[in-house]
């Protein structure tokens, strides 16, 4: 069970978000000269690293806004928690 | 190997039992094999064997960084079916059905394949048209399926609470009479010990931590015993697929994601076949030891621990009284979790990679189980033969860029 610190609400138990899976996936910005393998990646394409992972999350049963995390995919630990609009954290080393 | 029968039973039994070999040997790595397989689960170990036994390919290595069958293999809900909604999956799944019902004989190894029946079922009208939907694709690709009405699903399944005012009433469900479940442990057991008898190497504790690529082309993998060369490379590591595709520089479609199951204290007989409920979500079972066997949906994030978060089987739990109310005051002995690597349109990803010889078979997400002997079937034929068995095909990665996806989420039984 996940502590999860909204950035609008602070700390909150895990069962009043959602998890919308990895952050910064950035549309393909031409889409009319975009190639099927560049649209394809886009779509389904994913990291899925064993460490340190840039994922979303939107505070369903809260102010239903979307934030993004930084999050360790083993140990579970959160590192920080920002708005889609501030500078993604580094990992830390 | 020493082959299990009645006579060899028997003359055992006269020096208690003792003279019995390992099932295996544990060899050293040798510095080369024809083909190496990273990860000994089932699917793995029945990719070796079937390569061994069908193809004639016998310098077999298969790396596991833990121990044999130790990952998803040991962690399931052992559930066997083959009621897919497209004909791709059904067909694959089916042909896996049917090697399930001759695997005892052929491995020499009891299975404990139960054919007791799987029912799913269907709690509003959409539910139902659905069911009956996939009833008639099943009857038209040769699956056995059938339509169970309320007091059907009831005399098939007596402790099913068919009460209309039941916060989910049941209104029937689809049986698949020859779904069931098996005995984990025994099928990676079984492949294993067959496929060490006709000369693969299984290698336990040795985890792979790269591959040697040449232009463009796999020659081996660095492990923690050494480099191996190796002509063909296969990646059969479930939730890790990633984490091993990555270190060959391939991305992959793929999220992984704990999922948890859990067993209740042992009662007698109660639970005479398996029940499935996508709406509610609920899979249980009974194992033969009397344990209910139960498994929950997945957790939302990504994670490559073996545990979940408890809300997650609270959940399960509500649900699963909610059908049954007659369970409300057994306890539940142990939960666990695994790493399932979750595909977008929850099928598998069964073929080559972009790097030449370097094979995959993942992504079988929730529902890898049920499908281990005809996995291993397919994907040996690719590996042997370079291109993919016909029932593979559909099945490789170019899904994902020509946009032909398998969308099975209504049949894997799990909510993603």
């Amino acid at each position: 069970m996940l502590l999860i610190r909204c950035p609008w609400c602070g700390p909150r138990d895990e069962t009043e978000f959602r998890n919308g899976g990895p952050a910064h996936i950035v549309r393909p910005r031409e889409p009319t000269t975009t190639d099927e393998a560049a649209w394809g990646e886009y779509l389904f394409i994913r990291d899925n690293p064993k460490g340190w992972f840039r994922e979303r999350w939107v505070h369903a049963a809260g102010c239903r806004r979307w934030f993004n995390a930084l999050r360790h995919t083993v140990s579970h630990e959160i590192e920080a928690t920002y708005r889609v609009d501030e500078t993604p954290p580094e990992p830390p080393v | 190997m020493k082959r299990f029968s009645l006579l060899s039973l028997m003359r055992s039994a006269w020096s208690a039992h003792l003279d019995w070999p390992s099932y295996w040997r544990f060899p050293d790595p040798k510095r080369a094999y024809d083909v190496i397989i990273i990860g000994a689960g089932g699917h793995g170990l029945a990719t070796a064997y079937y390569l061994a036994r069908e193809h004639g390919m016998r310098n077999v290595g298969v790396l596991e960084r833990g121990w044999l069958g130790g990952g998803n293999t040991g962690r399931n809900t052992t559930i066997v079916r083959s009621n897919y909604l497209w004909d791709e999956s059904a067909f694959l799944y089916e042909h896996s059905l049917r090697m399930w019902e001759s695997l005892a004989e052929e491995l020499n190894i009891n299975v404990m394949l139960s054919q007791r029946g799987v029912l799913n079922l269907a709690h509003s009208h959409g539910d139902v048209r659905e069911a009956r939907r996939r009833i008639h694709a099943n009857r038209l690709n040769g699956i056995d399926a059938e339509w169970l009405d309320v007091a059907e699903a009831k005399a098939f399944c007596p402790v099913l609470d068919i009460s209309p005012e039941a916060r989910y009433p049941v209104l029937g469900g689809t049986l698949q009479r020859r779904a069931g479940v098996a005995r984990h442990d025994a099928v990676a057991w079984g492949y294993a010990r067959a496929a060490d008898a006709l000369g693969v190497d299984l290698i336990q504790n040795c985890e792979v931590t790269g591959f040697d690529i040449q232009g463009g082309r796999v020659k081996g993998v660095r492990t923690t015993r050494g480099a191996i060369a190796a002509g063909r490379v296969a990646i059969v590591a479930a939730g890790h697929n990633s984490v091993l595709a990555q270190l060959a520089g391939v991305r992959l479609p793929l999220q992984s994601h704990p999922l948890q199951a859990l067993v209740s204290e042992p009662v007698k007989p109660v639970l005479p076949c398996v029940v499935m409920s996508n709406a509610v979500h609920v899979y249980v079972s009974q194992s033969d030891r009397g344990e209910l066997v139960m498994g929950a949906g997945i957790d939302g994030f990504n994670s490559y621990a073996q545990r979940g978060s408890f809300h997650v089987i609270e959940h399960q739990m509500a649900a699963c009284l909610a059908l049954f109310p007659v369970f409300s005051r057994l306890r539940m002995m142990r939960t666990w979790g695994g790493i399932v690597d979750v595909c977008p349109d929850a099928s598998p990803i069964i073929g080559e990679l972009p790097v030449e010889g370097l094979f995959m078979n993942g992504g079988w997400g929730t529902g890898g189980f049920k499908s281990t002997p005809g996995s291993g079937h397919v994907f040996a034929w690719n590996i042997a033969k370079g291109e993919p068995h016909p029932l593979a095909r559909p099945f490789a990665l170019e899904r994902f860029t020509s946009g032909a996806l398998i969308d099975e989420h209504g049949a894997a039984g799990v909510a993603h």
